[in-house]
């Protein structure tokens, strides 16, 4: 069952297009890779699905309903969560309190939304950090924020911005458990991500994007098998020696 | 038809020197990012060594350009190294602390002026200041036409600065892209000093050109800091170009509003502008123009 | 004992009227009450949302206007202001807050600056309704300060109290957020236009009932006292920043301090240049007493630089760093 889907969504940038005509869609609990080398338009959808920038054109789709140019917060509201690849912490608010703030989105006391922020903490394996600020938190652990945040607004969609870029080995796998967990308390999730161990262990399906057009779909063995993908982005790569 | 002729050269006269405030304004906009809510009090300043120069020493207004735009120069460039750069580094609740330090910056300049020469309305008298010349039925106030070429004169220096020089280079890499420019090697704090003091410097220009015409007081900086914000955003914070569309206008709608509707309004019709902009077209003109 | 000092402090302001009979002192209380009311209906906006405002007298004059015309047009008391005074700010403050909370930074400052000197141009111009710059005088209704003490205080209290609660609610949550970063408090689902105003019509609706009671208190209003850019709307911004943005009890101890201020050089730093004056019998020391009494602006201004240079967080907000600095100038003293 389609759960999200974008249409032929076009973004340009001046003259630039960033994103030229993607189209795809997600299936209910599926966990969904978006991948492309730098600069191919991944974030640049995702801001376009979250409204932070208005499509030049094309149509999104979140439950049957069409979504395109809602309000940003509104579209949280309708259950499309969001991480920042370049992290937004509420810095001088504790982890705790970022995670309350976002927790009135669905409880409207105190008390419950305390006690919302405290579970999803302890889900997203964060807990230990409530009391310190958010700004003091390392870069590892501020993706986890991110992640433990949106997770508070109780979306039905997730989308993640590189979630795991800087994080080390053993957060990784930590960081696997973590999406995997998400994935079975039934949320469906958008995953942007460079690292190949990631991306290929957990997606279901992959779609690649170069110069913000498509060049491949498919699962992660197809994808990666596809010559266009290989050329455009892995080979890249591999030609690194990586 | 004569009426409105003369309006409008007086409005254009009087744009060329807004837009000699409003350039500094936008150049401090655009390298720093903030609104200089202390800019008037600094041409107040100008005004008043401008001043104190003719009346003790005698010496003449425009010669006077050579002393008080140096001057306001160095006053600029000691305000944002030692108070402005400054903040960058302090970790602050408070938003735009910078804006809020110009308006404190404000308020000791106009007090000290008023400490030193009193609240007393003071004006320097010239040979030119009341004399004029007429092409057809339309005066020409002589101080005000030689006042008008020379801010065109220094708005042309001022583009030939910012695209020719290195210096005038960074300070445009800098308004485009902070990080960029840091990237690239640009020294950002030697960058904002600079500006500011080449704003203050802009501005004590236009209020020396100013003097012969004008008369002065202590509180004379707040109308015009007021004047500067609104062709600032009438031209589109940041951009010089805006600026001297937004002087023009700013100086035309002055003019024709004294003229139509009545000299008290003077103060009003930049409101009036301001909130149109506001309502109407923000991001003013450079939104039009793309300049 | 940190826990305890505001309790002690209201106990202090409860029976100061009672010890200290001296109507001057009283006044003076009473300045500083009406400017933790209004300092701290300030701080809401920037020191909770991160909106900086220079329009804090175009609702306090709408209070003021409220209460002055409820006397001069309809003949009733002027008491009626505290009642729809605040709301008449917010009439003001939500057209306001709708369009221009739209921009962002220095944008929106802007705009509120123009907004207080509409409003003043207004007052000044529509002389049928305000009297223009002739002014609205209204009969005290209390000759003694204590009721006017009270009811400040009353204010004082309430809005503190009040404030204190919403910053605990999700509303302060919210607010909070959007301080810190107005994209993620977005992307979290929070409506930012929307929460921006009601910072915005908390603050409007607490000045404008000071402004109310500033009229009932004075008895006179003139666009140029309660619409002031200076007095009103940068006082305002100094009470906050002295004391401390962002804290509840900041703008409490930047109105003491404000107030005091004021009231130093107003007096020639408490009648010592005067004193200095008659003792040297120097015109040149009478020069400086004379211009010394007029020269809190210059105060205000100094105070302004210095407290953004050295204490960002205000005395509150910055209160260990104070402390910091005392002890290791003790520990200097005792070491030499
Ligand atoms: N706000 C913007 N204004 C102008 N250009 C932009 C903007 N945001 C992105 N771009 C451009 O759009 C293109 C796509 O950028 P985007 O950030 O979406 O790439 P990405 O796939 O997320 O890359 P990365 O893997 O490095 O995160 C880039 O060329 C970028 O420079
Ligand atoms: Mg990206």
């Amino acid at each position: 069952m389609i759960l999200f889907k974008i249409e032929n969504l076009v973004k340009y940038f001046g003259g630039l297009a960033a994103v030229n005509g993607v189209s795809f869609s997600v299936n209910r609990g599926e966990i969904f890779g978006l991948i492309g080398p730098n600069g191919s338009g991944k974030t640049t959808i995702f801001n376009l699905i979250s409204n932070f920038h208005k499509p030049s054109g094309g149509k999104i789709i979140f439950k049957d309903k069409d979504i395109t140019n809602l309000k940003t917060n509104k579209i949280c509201r309708l259950g499309i969560g969001r991480t920042f690849q370049v992290v937004k912490p509420l810095g001088r608010l504790t982890v705790l309190d970022n995670v309350i703030a976002s927790a009135f989105l669905r409880v409207h006391n105190k008390t419950e939304a305390t006690k919302v922020a405290l579970e999803t903490l302890e889900f997203c394996n964060l807990i230990h950090r409530k009391d310190d600020l958010a700004k003091s938190l390392p870069i590892g652990e501020r993706k986890r924020l991110e992640i433990t945040r949106s997770m508070a607004t109780n979306p039905d969609l997730l989308l993640l911005d590189e979630t795991a870029a800087g994080l080390n080995p053993g957060e990784l796998d930590e960081a696997i458990e973590l999406i995997k967990k998400i994935r079975d308390r039934g949320v469906t999730i958008i995953i942007v991500e460079h690292i190949m161990k990631v991306i290929m262990t957990i997606s279901d399906r992959i779609h690649a994007i170069n110069f913000g057009q498509t060049i491949a779909e498919g699962t992660p063995e197809e994808v990666a098998n596809d010559p266009a993908v290989i050329e455009a982005y892995l080979g890249e790569e591999y030609a690194h020696g990586k | 038809m004569d009426v409105f002729l003369q309006t409008l050269v007086a409005g254009i006269l009087k744009g060329g020197l807004y837009s000699l405030i409003g350039i500094g304004m936008s150049l401090i906009m655009g390298v720093m990012g903030i609104i200089n809510l202390a800019h008037g009090q600094l041409m107040m300043v100008a005004m008043y060594i401008t001043f104190a120069l003719h009346h003790f020493l005698g010496i003449d207004p425009y010669i006077s350009l050579f002393i008080a735009m140096p001057a306001l120069f160095l006053l600029g460039a000691l305000i944002q190294k030692y108070t402005l750069n400054p903040l960058l580094e302090v970790e602050s609740i408070l938003p735009e602390n910078q804006v809020l330090m110009t308006v404190g910056i404000g308020m000791v300049l106009t007090e000290i002026a008023r400490f030193i020469f009193s609240s007393d309305y003071k004006s320097v008298k010239t040979s030119y200041s009341n004399a004029t010349f007429f092409i057809g039925e339309i005066s020409f106030s002589i101080a005000l036409v030689i006042a008008f070429f020379i801010a065109v004169g220094f708005t042309l220096l001022m583009f030939w600065f910012l695209l020719k020089t290195d210096i005038g280079r960074s300070i445009r890499a800098t308004a485009q892209d902070k990080d960029a420019a840091l990237l690239m090697g640009v020294n950002s704090k030697r960058i904002t000093t600079i500006t500011f003091g080449l704003g203050s410097a802009l501005v004590a220009a236009a209020g020396t050109l100013l003097i012969p015409i004008y008369y002065l007081f202590p509180d004379i900086g707040g109308p015009f800091t007021r004047k500067a914000f609104v062709i600032t955003i009438l031209g589109g914070l940041g951009s010089t170009v805006g600026a001297i569309f937004g002087g023009v206008t700013l100086g035309l709608a002055e003019s024709f509003g004294a003229t139509y509707i009545g000299m008290a309004y003077d103060d009003m019709i930049g409101l009036i502008i301001f909130i149109l902009v506001l309502l109407f077209l923000p991001g003013g003109f450079k939104r039009l123009t793309k300049v | 004992m940190k826990k305890y000092t505001p309790y002690i402090l209201l106990f202090v302001l409860i029976i100061f009227p009672l010890v200290v009979r001296n109507s001057y002192y009283q006044h003076l209380m009473i300045l500083v009450l009406i400017w933790v009311v209004i300092g701290s209906g300030w701080n809401i906006i920037p020191g909770y949302t991160g909106q900086v405002s220079f329009g804090d007298a175009a609702f306090f004059g709408t209070g003021a206007y409220t209460a002055g015309l409820f006397a001069s047009k309809l003949g009733m008391s002027a008491w009626w202001g505290m009642a729809f005074g605040g709301f008449a700010a917010m009439a003001i403050a939500f057209p306001f807050g709708w369009i221009c909370f739209r921009l962002r930074g220095a944008y929106f400052a802007l705009a509120s600056l123009a907004l207080n000197e509409v409003c003043r141009h207004v007052a000044t111009v529509w002389e049928s309704l305000t009297n223009g710059m002739v002014g609205i005088l209204v009969m005290p209704t209390f000759v003694s300060k204590i009721p006017y003490y009270y009811v400040a205080l009353s204010l004082a209290v309430f809005s503190i109290i009040f404030i204190q609660s919403v910053m605990k609610s999700r509303w302060g949550y919210y607010f909070l957020s959007i301080r810190e970063d107005q994209d993620a408090a977005e992307s979290l689902g929070i409506d930012t236009h929307y929460y921006k105003m009601i910072s915005l019509n908390i603050a409007a609706f607490l000045t404008g009932i000071t402004g109310s009671l500033f009229m009932n208190y004075m008895g006179f209003i003139d666009p140029e006292v309660v619409f002031s850019l200076h007095d009103i709307s940068i006082m305002a911004i100094l009470v906050g920043i002295v004391g401390g943005v962002g804290t509840i009890y900041g703008p409490v101890v930047g109105a003491f301090v404000m107030v005091a201020v004021h009231e130093f050089f107003r007096t020639g730093f408490l009648g010592f240049f005067k004193t200095l004056a008659s003792v040297t019998g120097s015109d040149f020391v009478n020069t400086v007493a004379k211009y010394v009494s007029q020269a809190h602006v210059l105060g205000f201004g100094i105070l302004v630089v210095l407290v953004i240079l050295y204490l960002p967080n205000g005395i509150v907000g910055d209160w260990d760093k104070i402390i910091g600095i005392f002890t290791r100038f003790k520990r200097k003293g005792e070491s030499s």
